[in-house]
């Protein structure tokens, strides 16, 4: 493990990392390395010193690690599809290529930010117990399950932005949201490709009412009253556009069981 | 108005601008005029000018937060209703219907805002379109990026501004919605492309833009005819 690369790493991912590192200098941080330390007692310093400066909560820790297991099973998802020869026409590599990078992407961000705290990576069902059978033989049923996927991982985000709002914890709420709304992105432009293949005729970028399937992804999507308020009615819009223009979240309880059947 | 901005404020410019009445007796101080005649006379020109110069105040606070949205929603919602109202020539059929849903959106956004904030909601902005040629469709749907993208950053940087949990997560249903938009509009600019979440707004780290609403507010000014004026909104 090469203590200087990763805090360099991180310094490139935020460039106050020594800031918020305690005992802040950057060359007390380096000489505390220099000092020959143990091999072994590595991790542990690394991961006391990055849970101080990104997850200072433990609740944080938390909400980290259930987002990079979500991160996980979308990033191998997209690496065995776009790997299948003959799954994904030529004509939607890139869409699916470009969505498989910043998933790598994201455990990568993530697994840094959580050091040693960081969960090891499950191992994956993607037929989810043989619900999607044919998921790498099949494109309908890869780009449902790609669309389904994503719209979790949005509603997921969404509902542990909350739970991120303590002083120290502001970077990764505002890293988690910026993550959330690339996840939306990626929803957004999968959803169209399902309407203009023809596997769900009529799908939008956005969710419309609790429409969709599998339908425990889209629970609770209809939902109108916003800020305590019932929006029916409003501006004289339908019911369906008031549902589309607001993602409702996910409990983290919801979303390990629509996640479950994917994890051996 | 902080005090040290207000004096900074008063080092460069001969009237005092947004002041309060305290804030006016330092004024004075500032500039050494002491007699009463003197104090009621720049008083009421101080008001006047006041209105002219520093624009709409959208707060502090969560309030002003929430009124930092409402007026992107109202920018947004403003051009959508024109796009609508004058489609583009050569418009398909599909791309009205989906910009149809984003106008509703957007509107649904605005009057959301306008309700929640109630009397603590700013007034109607008045924009500035001349910009725009909402007959060419490279420029509606370039403007339309923009703008859509613009938002996503607005939202992810005001996220850590907030202090109200549920104000928060109004914040967040809004912003994935406006994300969709983006990528969809991205993808209509760009079919088929790696557009929709492009490297040129996505980073090495697969993050979405996040911006402070001094820079998102400079952005979108060129838009308005109405000033914005975001001073007092937290910046921590």
């Amino acid at each position: 493990m090469n203590i200087f690369k990763i805090l360099t790493d991180i310094e490139k991912i935020d460039s106050e990392v020594f800031e918020r590192l305690e005992h802040v200098s950057r060359r007390s941080v380096f000489n505390t390395f220099s000092k020959k330390l143990a091999a072994v007692a590595v991790p542990t310093v690394v991961a006391s010193m990055l849970n101080k400066a990104y997850a200072a909560t433990p609740g944080a820790i938390a909400v980290l690690n259930f987002a990079l297991t979500l991160e996980y099973l979308e990033d191998e998802f997209y690496k065995k599809g776009i790997s299948t020869t003959g799954l994904i026409p030529a004509s939607d590599q890139a869409i699916f290529t470009q969505i498989s990078k910043h998933e790598t992407q994201h455990v990568n961000f993530l697994k840094t930010a959580l050091g040693v705290s960081a969960v090891a990576k499950p191992t994956f069902d993607f037929t989810a117990k043989g619900a999607f059978a044919d998921v790498f033989s099949n494109y309908k049923t890869f780009a449902i399950v790609s669309h389904a996927l994503e719209d979790t991982g949005v509603r997921a985000y969404k509902g542990q932005a909350a739970n991120l709002m303590a002083t120290e914890d502001k970077p990764l709420l505002e890293y988690a949201l910026q993550i959330h709304s690339v996840e939306a992105r990626h929803a957004s432009v999968v959803r169209r490709l399902l309407n203009t293949r023809g596997f769900v005729v009529g799908a939008k970028g956005w969710i419309t009412l609790a429409q969709g399937s599998p339908a425990a992804v889209y629970a609770g999507d209809d939902n109108l009253v916003q800020g305590g308020v019932n929006l029916g009615g409003l501006a004289g819009k339908t019911n369906e556009a008031i549902s589309e223009a607001f993602d409702e979240p996910l409990t983290k309880e919801a979303v390990l069981a629509i996640a479950g059947p994917f994890i051996v | 108005m902080h005090k040290s901005q207000l004096n900074s404020a008063v080092a460069k410019s001969s009237m005092a601008k947004g002041v309060t009445f305290k804030n006016r007796r330092n004024f004075l101080r500032n500039v050494g005029l002491t007699t009463t005649a003197s104090f009621a006379l720049l008083a009421v020109g101080c008001k006047k000018d006041d209105e002219v110069a520093v624009g709409v105040n959208l707060g502090s606070n969560d309030i002003g937060i929430l009124n930092y949205a409402y007026a992107l929603e109202q920018l947004e919602a403003a051009f959508y209703t024109q796009v609508i109202a004058t489609p583009y020539s050569g418009i398909s059929t599909a791309e009205l219907s989906l910009l149809t849903d984003i106008r509703d959106h957007e509107i649904i956004h605005r009057e959301f805002f306008k309700v929640a904030l109630g009397t603590n909601a700013i007034q109607a902005l008045e924009v500035n379109f001349s910009a725009i040629d909402f007959t060419s469709r490279a420029s509606v749907l370039g403007t339309a990026k923009v703008f859509e993208d613009t938002g996503v950053a607005a939202y992810n940087g005001a996220g850590k501004l907030i202090k109200d949990g549920g104000y928060l997560l109004l914040a967040g249903k809004i912003v994935s919605v406006e994300a969709r938009h983006a990528a969809a509009i991205r993808d209509l600019l760009s079919p088929l492309s790696i557009s929709f979440a492009g490297d040129d707004i996505i980073d090495t780290n697969g993050l979405d833009a996040a911006k402070k609403p001094a820079d998102i507010l400079a952005a979108v000014q060129p838009f308005l005819t109405t000033k914005l004026n975001g001073s007092n909104l937290p910046t921590s």
